[in-house]
């Protein structure tokens, strides 16, 4: 169970893919515009991580070490292509605002490097939790800059959840404030940047709190030890 | 050894091929029906913006023409929808393209009448600038629907540029180049549609049905 755990700490917080790791940083820095977005590609990246792990996980022992490679990319390309069929099926809108970025899971480095580092040492239940943690950390991240992108960009949230959720989500649409002009250094590719640097440097200086606190600053004082040389 | 071994991962990863393309060719023909049906709902959505329902009695994805001619962008062939009311023709509905905006490609889908009359204009992709150029869209700016109603009168319309141009057309603050680009494609596929609208409705349909 404890394995389960620390898989959860090292995929949300410790070993995340896009602030440690910073794997998979073309579709991060690229659909993070607006909230919707950023969860529509976290999801399909979460399902190909999950799926591509446990295949790989199951299928360990019968590929041979030097061809591992072309049969992960393989498996990873089979599940991108089944999960951009059933988003162009079953949400067109979003797969038509996700565009070029859905066929570029198959080349997210924290995929393969997933499947490379860990689900062809560890057996499926393990890889799946693994793929799932990580898929979700890095849903996250990308959740959290597509969030301050929107607000500071647009004055919006949930722009456009219509088009992953269904009719319904149009209420999930919130106006935090309006702008005459948008303010285009979030919404363009360098407002990524800039948020994820502060993310990045945000989850630092929580790292050095948690250090800080779990050691004291001062160590215990050991008793002075007498030194005794040559005494004669 | 190493051609035993080039049989041994050859087959292996042959193994893996069919399996991986037989489960994508699955969910492929699993999903085919319902993604042939989305296009085309969106497809219906989009040509019902540009001309409005009591203009035309025909499913106008099913009577298409193609052209290749110069003025409605590079990319062709195009598609021109041919919208009909009480059997005689309406309007032409155009796809065209300018390879002149800011960044990329912009599409355009126009409606036009036989007398010139624009019925209605839409991008349906483009890549500009957010927040300066993509005022084009519907969704950001009621700018495109400045076409509406318009008849182009030649090729060289003067009304038909942005006002820095002394045309009719707004130019947005910051990004002139993109409505510039729209305003002249639109010109340009207005009056092809105006000059060739007998043509194109006495040429063959192309896209019929096709189940």
């Amino acid at each position: 169970m404890s394995q389960f755990k620390s898989l959860m700490k090292e995929g949300m917080w410790g070993n995340n893919p896009a602030l440690v790791q910073l794997l998979g940083l073309c579709p991060l820095l690229a659909v993070t515009s607006t909230v919707t977005n950023a969860l529509g590609l976290g999801l399909a990246t979460l399902l190909v991580l999950v799926g591509s792990n446990i295949t790989v996980s199951v299928v360990r022992n019968w590929v041979p070490k030097d061809i591992r490679i072309p049969v992960f990319v393989m498996i990873i390309a089979a599940f991108v292509t089944i999960v951009q069929l059933l988003m162009n099926a079953y949400t067109f809108g979003l797969y038509q605002s996700l565009g070029i970025f859905i066929p570029l899971i198959v080349t997210n480095c924290a995929i393969i490097g997933r499947a490379e580092a860990f689900a062809s040492k560890n057996n499926p239940l393990l890889s799946a939790w693994d793929g799932v943690m990580m898929g979700l950390g890095f849903a996250v991240v990308l959740i959290v800059l597509g969030a301050m992108r929107e607000i500071i960009g647009q004055g919006t949230l949930f722009d456009g959840a219509d088009l992953l959720l269904g009719a319904w989500a149009t209420v999930l649409r919130i106006e935090l404030f309006t702008f005459d002009n948008q303010f285009l250094v979030a919404i363009l590719p360098p407002g990524a940047f800039l948020g994820l640097g502060l993310l990045i440097a945000g989850k630092n200086v929580i790292d050095t709190q948690i250090k800080a606190k779990a050691s004291p600053v001062a160590q215990p004082e050991k008793a002075p030890r007498a030194r005794v040389t040559n005494l004669t | 050894m190493i051609v035993q071994s080039m049989y041994k991962n050859g087959a292996i990863l042959t193994a893996f091929a069919l399996i991986t393309t037989g489960s994508v060719a699955l969910v492929q023909t699993l999903t085919a029906e319902r993604i042939n049906e989305q296009e085309q709902q969106h497809l219906m959505g989009l040509l019902g913006q540009v001309l409005p329902h009591n203009e035309y009695d025909n499913v106008l994805y099913k009577d298409c023409v193609l052209s290749n001619a110069p003025e409605l962008g590079p990319n062709g062939p195009y598609t021109l929808y041919r919208a009909y009311k009480n059997d005689a023709p309406s309007a032409v509905l155009v796809r065209h393209t300018t390879p002149h905006g800011y960044s990329g490609n912009i599409d355009v889908l126009s409606a036009i009448h036989a007398d010139g009359r624009i019925s209605g204009v839409r991008v349906t992709r483009h890549e500009e600038t957010p927040g300066l150029g993509d005022k084009v869209e519907l969704a950001k700016s009621d700018w495109i629907t400045t076409f509406n109603g318009m008849v182009i009168e030649s090729q060289t319309d003067p009304r038909f540029a942005v006002k820095k141009d002394a045309g009719q057309f707004d130019q947005f603050t910051g990004a002139t180049i993109t409505p510039r680009a729209v305003v002249s494609s639109v010109k340009q596929a207005a009056w092809y549609a105006k000059q060739n609208f007998e043509a194109l409705f006495n040429a063959e349909n192309a896209c019929g049905d096709t189940q």
